[in-house]
């Protein structure tokens, strides 16, 4: 450590980079490294074919869901190559119900954590960028919610509402409006600290502008992976309430009332008992393995 | 036929009076600072009610004048940020005045917030979190000239313009995002983003701090270069003090929220005043083995500005305190003129009882060191 000379400090400009023209939208980038991840990929393709059979149902499906049939009750798998997957207790296709079961499990499982982190978002978002008292009100509100485990919240509010797909969809929202507004208001108030917050604000930027700008991008990606988790207890949820009888109305087709159904034949047909079971595990399965694979592709800086 | 202009013998170098921005003329300070006061409250007990309060800018007064370079130094904690973040008006002063070029900031008749922060802007210290990380860096420095009603377009041209300003190929980094460069780069990058509005003062709060030497030393050549090409004015704090002696034309010192000497960079370094400069600038590692000081010239934290010592803030650290230092605070001394050489010290001052009024600095600077 004698005589070393110092090399020249290089010119930034004079750094070997890609030349880079255009933006690389942030979203572009999730976009390539979602693609390179085949475990999600494939859990993509298997919400993909349930959304689609749900959107498709009339077609696809062999039977009517809500045809019964005395002849044909709980008749095994494969019975006459006509049941591919067996009948219920009223002699209905399990399969054609499966399939239109799945319709309401992801309109469950998608609508009410949409709804919920629009609202909360938005609540956590002005939470954390007003903070002071407003942040106070809005977060001690929360956590009224939080008080209550949220199964328990889910069943006492269709309890008092009165049950059907309506209420059911009503207290999923309002379940899941508190874990998003926290989450969201975490985030605000990590970015609203930083310095470019106080520089966008030193060169004139409203409030608003602020928060359109430069907060909300910041805000929207923990929010997003948060709430593609969520989907999966939506559906579990939904299902839930649907086996206490507070979800959907009895003819209707859907995995948890299937399931409550079911559980009578159980040692008639095992099997089929369990079908509607394996199809809320493979649907609530899938949405949490991408919303993994998702949460890691938009982790950009790791 | 038109005559051909005569050439004029010695062009004046252009100075900020020249630029067209200019309204109170040459000899009017761009930035006058009058008994700014902060002091952020601190709320306790069940009721939160106001207990006490941080002293962190305590009656700071003075003048930047048009084109020089201002230094502010003192100690972490000292008001120096918050000082900084009063003159943006990111944090509201409980009491004083700003005046930008004559006209004064805010009020009725005065300088919108708008206006000044225009004129005015600030490259912060933490050169990652100044830089939104969803943004490519083109679009962070064409945000301030599009809230101001810039087009899209135009703004990104401008900021590719301002990226070649700072040494920056806009090719190469235009689209690129915050954490894909080097501070360094990140550091030019927020100083393109100050100058975006085309600001006449640039307030640069410890800008080079965070940074290695040798980048350090580059980005204060491309600043001294952008002062001179741009006109700008900048306020430079930091607590470097051979960055301060290299940059500042002049400078002052902060002690516990207020102003304890101000005047000539070189005169200060020269001869300082009041025993915390001597002792801040005795603070400084020599190269010289020789010269090494073997004690700090300064023992201690600096007292709590929630409760400062009555009378000369300094006086618990100074060596020379006596009784009426405890008494009576010091007045930083009538400045005669915007380069006058002030110090808040009553040694400096023959009428206020102390026993050392005005002793050679060399005398006091040996009796610091010991």
């Amino acid at each position: 450590m004698s005589d070393t000379t110092l090399p020249l400090p290089r010119l930034a400009a004079a750094e070997e980079a890609p030349r880079r023209t255009r933006a690389r939208g942030y979203w572009r980038t999730v976009g390539r490294r979602l693609r390179r991840d085949h475990v999600t990929l494939f859990f993509v393709a298997v919400i993909a074919i349930i959304v689609l059979a749900a959107i498709f149902a009339p077609l696809i499906a062999p039977f009517d869901p809500s045809t019964t049939s005395i002849a044909n009750r709980l008749k095994p798998i494969g019975y006459k190559g006509l049941f591919i997957l067996g009948t219920d207790e009223l002699g209905r296709d399990v399969l054609s119900r499966l399939i239109y079961g799945g319709r309401i499990s992801l309109l469950m499982g998608l609508l009410p954590v949409g709804l919920a982190t629009c609202i909360g978002g938005f609540l956590g978002l002005i939470a954390g960028f007003a903070g002071g008292w407003v942040n106070t009100l809005i977060m001690r509100i929360m956590d009224v919610f939080y008080a209550f485990p949220s199964v328990l919240l889910a069943v006492a509010i269709s309890g008092t509402m009165g049950g059907g797909i309506g209420v059911s969809l009503v207290a999923l929202t309002l379940v899941f409006i508190p874990p998003l507004c926290r989450v969201s208001e975490a985030a605000t108030t990590q970015i609203r600290s930083r310095d470019f917050v106080d520089a966008a604000r030193a060169s004139g930027a409203s409030s608003l502008s602020i928060v359109l700008y430069h907060v909300l991008r910041n805000v929207l990606t923990p929010v997003l992976v948060y709430a593609s988790s969520l989907i999966s207890v939506a559906i579990l949820l939904a299902a839930g309430l649907s086996f206490l009888g507070l979800g959907v109305e009895p003819p209707t087709a859907d995995w948890g009332l299937m399931l409550s159904t079911l559980r009578q034949s159980i040692y008639v047909q095992p099997v089929i008992c369990a079908l509607p079971g394996a199809a809320i595990f493979i649907c609530s399965l899938s949405f949490n393995l991408v919303s993994d694979g998702l949460r890691q592709a938009m982790d950009i800086k790791a | 036929m038109v005559p051909e202009p005569v050439p004029r013998v010695a062009a004046p170098p252009p100075t900020a009076a020249d630029d067209p921005r200019d309204r109170g003329g040459r000899a009017q300070p761009l930035l006058i600072v009058e008994n700014l006061r902060k002091h952020f409250p601190i709320h306790g007990g069940v009721l939160g009610r106001k207990n006490a309060s941080i002293k962190a800018v305590d009656d700071v007064s003075f003048a930047v004048l048009k084109g020089e370079t201002m230094g502010v130094v003192g100690e972490s904690g000292c008001g120096k940020s918050t000082l900084a973040r009063i003159l943006m008006g990111l944090v509201p002063q409980d009491q004083g005045a700003i005046v930008f070029d004559g006209e004064l900031v805010g009020g009725e008749r005065g300088l919108s917030l708008r206006e000044l922060r225009r004129n005015m802007q600030i490259v912060f210290q933490d050169n990652d979190s100044s830089l939104n990380p969803r943004l490519p860096v083109v679009d962070s420095i064409a945000y301030g000239p599009r809230v101001h009603g810039m087009g899209r377009a135009e703004a990104r041209t401008l900021a590719r313009d301002l990226l070649r300003r700072v040494g920056l190929d806009p090719a190469l980094f235009a689209f690129r995002y915050p954490h894909e460069l080097s501070g360094g780069q990140k550091q030019r990058v927020n100083v393109a983003r100050a100058l975006a509005l085309n600001p006449r003062l640039v307030i640069l709060d410890e800008a080079v701090s965070a940074l290695d030497k040798s980048i350090e030393a580059q980005v204060l050549n491309l600043l001294r270069q952008l002062k001179q090409t741009l006109n700008l004015t900048y306020v430079f704090i930091s607590h470097d003090l051979n960055v301060v002696r290299c940059v500042s034309d002049r400078m002052l010192v902060m002690y516990l929220g207020q102003v304890v000497e101000l005047g000539p960079t070189d005169e200060i370094y020269r001869e300082p005043k009041h025993p915390y400069t001597q002792a801040l600038l005795e603070s400084r590692l020599a190269v010289d083995p020789r010269q090494r000081v073997e004690a700090a010239p300064l023992a201690g934290d600096p007292p709590n500005p929630v409760d400062p010592p009555s009378g000369c803030r300094f006086r618990t650290r100074c060596p020379f305190a006596e009784e009426v230092c405890a008494e009576k605070r010091p007045a930083l001394g009538e400045a005669s003129s915007h380069v006058a050489h002030i110090v808040a010290c009553h040694m400096a001052d023959p009428q206020s009882g102390h026993s050392r009024t005005a002793p050679s600095p060399q005398r006091a600077a040996a009796a610091l060191v010991g």
